[in-house]
């Protein structure tokens, strides 16, 4: 400390750069800060138009100011406030605001059915374990009856048993009773939700590498190709179809889909290739989420056509019609070629 | 989590995050802590509990008002507004701008993308679909056993939420599995007030430093000094003005703690800045 003796006496009525920087642009940053309050509590309509437009340019020289902050002021209490209030008004700046109505549009515009395409290799496999679980049970079913309950639980059987009579399965397909349809609406709901659990199940635990999910998909067949046996021991194939197929198309497919995004990700996570785990595993998670967006609402409508279209519609002919035109729908409706932004809509 | 006051800069790295904005700034985020989450948790548990419970009251006044008694839509009610709870309470409100739950928001909590990106709609539908196994399966098996196989299950369930429950207690950014799928984590969202400069008082009155008695310190004591006289604490500001006195051998008049504390932030600061200026951050006295 001998060296220097220079005082800094002569200076110190001069204000500090860092002090003349904060005091030009202080005002804009509270206005800034008064602005984002407003939007971030939802009152938009508080909001005029100058001010919408402002938010971005006082962003941009709110995020100029604190990259000169850090490098030429030591105020730490404005440094902190700066980082606060870019980060705000960063999220607000870039932010998704699409609002829920236009997401929902490109959802279902294209976002749904490329996720779909994308996971065609998924969709295969999920199907040929649902097949191959319902043939399994078919032939084991066949085989010996007595298999029959360990495939399908009390609750969903129904008294739909190897033991029951062609009269009584008979009488399950078609239904005419009224009293018993309100019953039944209640049943199709209750067998939607527990449909679309098992769906999101289904997903969900594919993370862990594929496997509970095929379990999942491969019992869905064996429950399937139980009952059809049942069935067809009693000459009642047909019939059957129709009156599972009217909903099944579409129920099933749902749970494929759902199936097809849980293996999706077991594989991400599994075999990562190229990327980190990490990182595979969440483009993936975000793919097979957009397939599985559109999967609820499938299990909606095959829940509709459950409890409503197949109490009204008795005729064989028109369920299986009904059943013929969903799978083209949704053939249509997936397959349709959409490289393109905007290509047309099934 | 230990109660003892670390260092700030013990901890700060820990949660802080590089976040370069498309403009070029980091940020630095702050990612939210696990009891900070846990709390924003029970809190939207407890809405949709109470969302419920109404929802619970209307059906049974339905049902026993008569008027309604003989058709099946309370129950169908139900049902539907408890799967669409369970389902998509998280969804629904994580898609809308703030990207926050109710919980989330008291906490001062939302979520962002882990690669600075936009947050997309998959990404939200990603992370809250995996609640359905991290939480409310095993709780499902919980209460659904009586019997001594159910008991297993249950057991069996308890296990696996434990995993799911301290996951992000396992990894550097407190990731939570659905977090991990859908590239997502969850920052806090700060409100931090324009604290007043403390370099405006005009030093008119003050007393000169020489250059060696500015050269003691560098940045990271200037910053404990404004920490110290933000506080204002007597005791603190009476210790730190001692100990700042005799490291710069200080003979000058004689002036309150406080006012000299001031002056030679504001000369300290000025000095600091002036080398900033020059491209020389000073990090701390040890820095040359």
């Amino acid at each position: 400390m001998s060296d220097a003796t220079v005082s800094d006496a002569p200076l110190r009525d001069i204000p500090l750069r860092s002090h003349r920087f904060r005091r030009e642009r202080e005002a804009e940053w509270q206005r800034l800060e008064a602005l984002l309050k407003l939007a971030e509590s939802g009152r938009w309509g508080r909001l005029s138009d100058d001010d919408l437009l402002a938010i971005p340019v006082l962003y941009r020289s709110a995020i100029s100011a604190l990259s000169i902050a850090r490098a030429t002021s030591l105020d730490q209490g404005l440094v902190r406030y700066l980082e606060a209030l870019c980060t705000r008004a960063y999220f607000f700046v870039y932010g998704g605001r699409a609002s829920l109505g236009e997401r929902l549009g490109h959802f279902f515009a294209r976002g749904w059915a490329r996720a779909v395409q994308g996971l065609w290799r998924e969709l295969l496999a999920a199907f040929l374990i649902t097949l191959l679980g319902a043939v399994v049970a078919y032939a084991m079913v066949q085989a010996d009856p007595d298999w029959y309950r360990s495939f399908v639980p009390m609750g969903l059987a129904g008294g739909r048993d190897p033991d029951a009579t062609a009269q009584y399965l008979r009488g399950t397909l078609y239904d005419e009773d009224k009293t018993a349809a309100d019953a039944l609406s209640v049943f199709a709901t209750y067998l939607f939700t527990h449909n679309a659990r098992i769906a999101i199940m289904t997903f969900a635990l594919g993370f862990a590498f594929c496997l509970p999910t095929a379990l999942l998909l491969a019992y869905n067949g064996a429950v399937l190709g139980a009952m059809v046996a049942v069935f067809v021991r009693k000459d009642l194939g047909f019939e059957l179809g129709g009156w599972l197929l009217i909903h099944g198309v579409t129920e099933l497919l749902a749970i494929i889909l759902a199936g097809a995004a849980g293996l999706r990700i077991g594989l991400a996570v599994a075999f990562p290739g190229a990327e980190s785990r990490l990182h595979s595993a969440s483009l993936a998670g975000r793919q097979a989420a957009t397939a599985m967006g559109g999967v609820v609402l499938m299990l909606v409508l095959a829940g509709l056509l459950e409890g409503f279209g197949r109490q009204m519609i008795q005729s064989d002919l028109w369920r299986y019609a009904i059943a013929g035109s969903t799978a083209a729908f949704w053939a249509l409706y997936f397959g349709w070629p959409r490289k393109a932004a905007g290509a047309g809509d099934a | 989590m230990s109660t003892t006051a670390k260092p700030a800069a013990a901890r700060e790295p820990g949660r802080t995050r590089r976040f370069v904005t498309p403009e070029g700034v980091d940020l630095r985020l702050t990612l939210g802590e696990a009891s900070e989450r846990a709390a924003a948790f029970l809190i939207d548990l407890l809405v949709m509990v109470a969302i419920l419970t109404a929802i619970t009251i209307l059906c049974w006044a339905m049902l026993t008002g008569g008027r309604h008694a003989d058709l099946p839509l309370p129950a169908i009610i139900w049902l539907l507004s408890f799967f669409l709870l369970r389902s998509f309470y998280f969804t629904v409100f994580e898609l809308r701008p703030s990207n926050a739950t109710p919980g989330k928001r008291l906490m001062g909590l939302r979520v962002a993308a882990r690669d600075g990106g936009r947050l997309g709609a998959d990404a939200i539908f990603a992370r809250n679909l995996m609640r359905e196994v991290e939480i409310f399966l095993p709780v499902t098996m919980f209460f659904a056993g009586d019997d001594q196989v159910s008991g297993w299950i249950a057991a069996a369930g308890l296990v696996w939420t434990g995993i799911f429950l301290f996951f992000p207690l396992f990894n550097r950014d407190r990731l939570r599995v659905g977090d991990l799928l859908a590239g997502t984590w969850v920052v806090k969202l700060p409100r931090r007030a324009l604290l007043a400069d403390l370099a405006t008082t005009p030093a008119a009155a003050g007393p000169g430093f020489t250059t060696g008695q500015l050269r003691a310190y560098g940045v990271k004591e200037l910053q404990v000094l404004e920490t110290v006289l933000r506080q204002n604490r007597d005791a603190t500001v009476r210790e730190v003005a001692e100990r700042i006195r005799r490291k710069i051998d200080w003979h000058g008049e004689a002036m309150p703690d406080a006012a000299f504390l001031q002056a030679y932030y504001l000369a300290l600061r000025r000095e600091l800045e002036g080398k900033l200026l020059f491209g020389k951050r000073r990090r701390d006295k040890h820095d040359t």
